[in-house]
């Protein structure tokens, strides 16, 4: 036991540096029946809590969890009756376990059964239970013969008190989750894209409701010990609100959940276990809280950053097609050569004149566009074909917005080029042979709604 | 007021017609106390393209939820081909409205219309390689094969509708109910649904489609049920599809869209 210890110590000169060493090296087996414990209630949290997300229904998980704390008191007392020892933690669960049944109970009854609205209902259930619990702990504190200190701690949690078979039961409960995840992954799926498309293929909607508010009752009771009844709700939603910055794919963004809410229950529990002044509870919170921070920046489906560059890309790609659009148009109604130079571009107001050089630069990489000895600019031969491509399908759109589409130009697929794939080939077809025979002339003069400025894309 | 809370049983007796896809004897809907649908005692043939119109708040999306058992009805029977609902549901295909679903789920176009393979596949099991290739033969029936893999928040609205109408297609079921699939759509999207429909009907299923555009009634479908919480008119388009029937679906209501289109025809002709 004290071998590493030592070695790490003679290496380290400094008592700080060996407790640090032993407990991120995991040596201590208490340190690791704690980190793989979290780490799987984590998992099972991140899981769970990603298919409530999608659901609108994160804030379930918060009620149930302080519907937990009459259980356990109504536990105590009851065990402490009969003689059985009132702090022993199974019974305590299983107390914990009862009320949130209970509580999940009353908030399906008022949903179906009254009109009031959703949040009353489970802020109803979530203060009226928490009352209740804090009022038993009071009692207890009173009872003859009973030693009750230690109760408070399910309220925030606390990690270090975790034994190998806690440990257990933890991991024994986060795969029953992970295989009822797994096993019902497509019925959920439906579940929570479509509920009354499920109904009409005849699943038994409300059975599986139950079956997965049922998984959120288990996943918090185990969570209780570890980060406490307050706090094991952020295990149910930050990790999957995180998740869904990274993908776009349902099974994806369960396992990016489980993965985060598992990687912030070791980071958390492993720095609480160097820093006791730090509880696991708020710790491992403040962990997933920064894993949310990165994924809302970096996050690769839609997070802040790919999104600006997305953005970004479109806003130079409708430049550019507006300057090959003004070069092609220039050509057409017989302006000299179609030379234009760059001022006479920026004062037809193609593009916004400090956008305008990088648009220039970008067609002339693309070598669509050369500059001319007198600094004039000119479509070369491959610019023209992409330019009259370019403008055969804005000419397109505009004239099937006027004769066929009833309806605002912004339900129209934006990207010119896709023109095929969305009207289909006949209409295509159709489109060109009314161009042809009223002459482009007319039609591009006559254009009912401006291009949309650069940017307005969704 | 008399409120018909016994739900009364009839046998399938002489009044449920043999050849209709859907019969609903005596059914009456309320929602908070308030009755939706009143009474309704109607047969919809086989193998037709039925339009149920009506205006808002007529009951016209409620009669299909309440057919389908998506809202309990508070008297009343319905026989789906001569069965009762649970056992006819894999013969039903339905197409929601679209804006009831949440369009930013994390699923691609091809993972929705898997999912009207999901009761075939049944409990537990996965969605397999050629549930995949059925799902992708559906999107090519609506011309969306090339947005298999596409997000479903990155489609228009039309292309939302095509995938959902796909995900009734690749059940191929006898009978379909659809919420409004052409509400909000573009005209392409138009165009493909109503030749689908009409190829459905045309292979011998019954399709029953909410309708909002009186225009199109005609030029769409064979029959019509014209809905104001009670049935005004059920039949051939051609024999109650007129004037009186409108009037008393529509009562004042379209009146005043008569005048809104008048005044439109005054302005554009001056």
């Amino acid at each position: 036991m004290a071998d590493w210890g030592l070695v790490a110590r003679s290496l380290m000169h400094s008592d700080a540096a060996g407790h640090w060493w032993r407990t991120l090296s995991m040596q201590d087996y208490n340190t690791r029946v704690v980190a793989a414990g979290v780490a799987l209630l984590g998992a099972a949290c991140g899981a769970v809590g990603a298919f409530m997300v999608l659901r609108r229904k994160a804030l379930f998980g918060d009620a149930i969890s302080h519907a937990t704390l009459p259980g356990i008191g109504l536990a105590f007392i009851l065990a402490t009756a009969m003689g059985l020892p009132g702090k022993h933690l199974p019974i305590l669960l299983a107390g914990a376990a009862c009320t949130a049944l209970v509580g999940m109970g009353v908030i399906l009854l008022l949903r179906h059964r009254t009109r009031l609205p959703e949040d009353a209902a489970l802020g109803i259930v979530l203060s009226v239970f928490f009352g209740a619990g804090v009022a038993l702990l009071g009692v207890i504190q009173q009872m003859q013969g009973a030693s009750a200190a230690g109760l408070e701690s399910f309220i925030y949690g606390k990690t270090a008190s975790m034994l190998a078979e806690d440990g257990r039961r933890i991991a024994i409960c986060a795969a029953m989750l992970a295989a009822v995840c797994a096993m019902l992954f497509k019925e959920f799926r439906a579940l929570c894209f479509d509920p009354a498309f499920a109904r009409a293929q005849g699943w038994p909607v409300r059975a599986l409701d139950a079956a997965m508010m049922g998984m959120v009752v288990a996943a918090t009771v185990i969570g209780l010990q570890a980060v406490g009844l307050m706090l094991v709700v952020a295990l149910l939603i930050v990790p999957p609100a995180a998740a869904r910055f990274w993908t776009d794919d349902l099974r994806a963004m369960v396992l990016t959940s489980a993965a985060l809410g598992a990687g912030s229950g070791v980071v958390g529990a492993l720095w609480s276990a160097m820093e006791p002044n730090w509880p696991a509870g708020g710790v491992i919170v403040l962990v997933a809280a920064a894993a949310f921070i990165v994924s809302m920046l970096f996050g690769r489906a839609r997070g802040v950053l790919h999104r600006f560059a997305a953005h970004l890309r479109l806003e130079r790609r409708v430049d550019r097609q507006h300057v090959l659009r003004a070069m092609y148009e220039a050509g057409e109604q017989g302006r000299e050569a179609a030379a234009r130079s760059a001022a006479d571009l920026a004062r037809s107001g193609v593009v916004p004149p400090r956008r305008l050089a990088r648009a220039l630069a970008g067609l002339k990489r693309e070598g669509a566009l050369a500059r001319l000895p007198d600094d004039r600019w000119i479509l070369t031969p491959a610019g023209r074909a992409l330019a009259a491509r370019v403008v055969r399908n804005h000419r397109l759109w505009e004239l099937y917005l006027i004769r066929y589409a009833a309806i605002a130009p912004t339900h129209v697929d934006r990207d010119a080029d896709m023109i095929e794939h969305v009207l289909g080939h006949d209409m295509v077809a159709e489109l060109e042979r009314i161009m042809d025979s009223a002459g482009a002339q007319a039609l591009h003069l006559e254009s009912p709604h401006r291009i949309a400025p650069a940017g307005e894309g969704r | 007021m008399t409120w018909p809370w016994s739900i009364h049983t009839p046998p399938a007796g002489p009044e449920h017609a043999a050849s209709a896809a859907v019969s609903i004897h005596d059914m009456t809907v309320a929602y908070h106390r308030k009755p939706v649908l009143w009474d309704v005692d109607l047969d919809i043939p086989e193998g037709r393209l039925v339009a149920v119109i009506g205006p808002n708040g007529a009951g016209k999306s409620t009669l299909i939820k309440a057919v389908l058992g998506l809202v309990k009805a508070v008297s009343g029977d319905v026989r789906i081909f001569g069965e009762p609902l649970e056992r006819r549901r894999a013969w039903i295909g339905y197409v929601p409205q679209r804006e009831s679903v949440d369009w930013d789920f994390p699923v691609s176009a091809l993972d929705v219309v898997a999912m009207g393979l999901y009761r075939e596949i049944g409990w537990f099991r996965r969605v397999r390689a050629p549930h995949r290739a059925r799902s992708l033969d559906a999107l090519t029936r609506v011309g969306m094969e090339s947005f298999a893999d596409r997000q479903i928040s990155q489609l228009s609205g039309g292309q939302q509708q095509r995938v959902f109408l796909a995900r009734a297609l690749v059940q191929d079921a006898r009978l379909y109910f659809m919420d409004e699939p052409l509400a909000g759509v573009d005209a392409a999207t138009e165009q493909v649904i109503i030749r689908l429909l009409r190829e459905l009907r045309d292979a011998g299923r019954t399709v029953v489609v909410v309708h909002h555009d009186l225009q199109t009634v005609q030029e769409y479908f064979d029959h019509v049920i014209m809905l104001n919480t009670r049935v005004v008119a059920a039949g051939p388009t051609a024999e109650v599809f007129h004037r009186d029937n409108l009037h008393k679906t529509y009562g004042g209501r379209l009146t005043l869209l008569e005048q809104a289109a008048q005044a439109v025809a005054d302005t554009a002709g001056r």
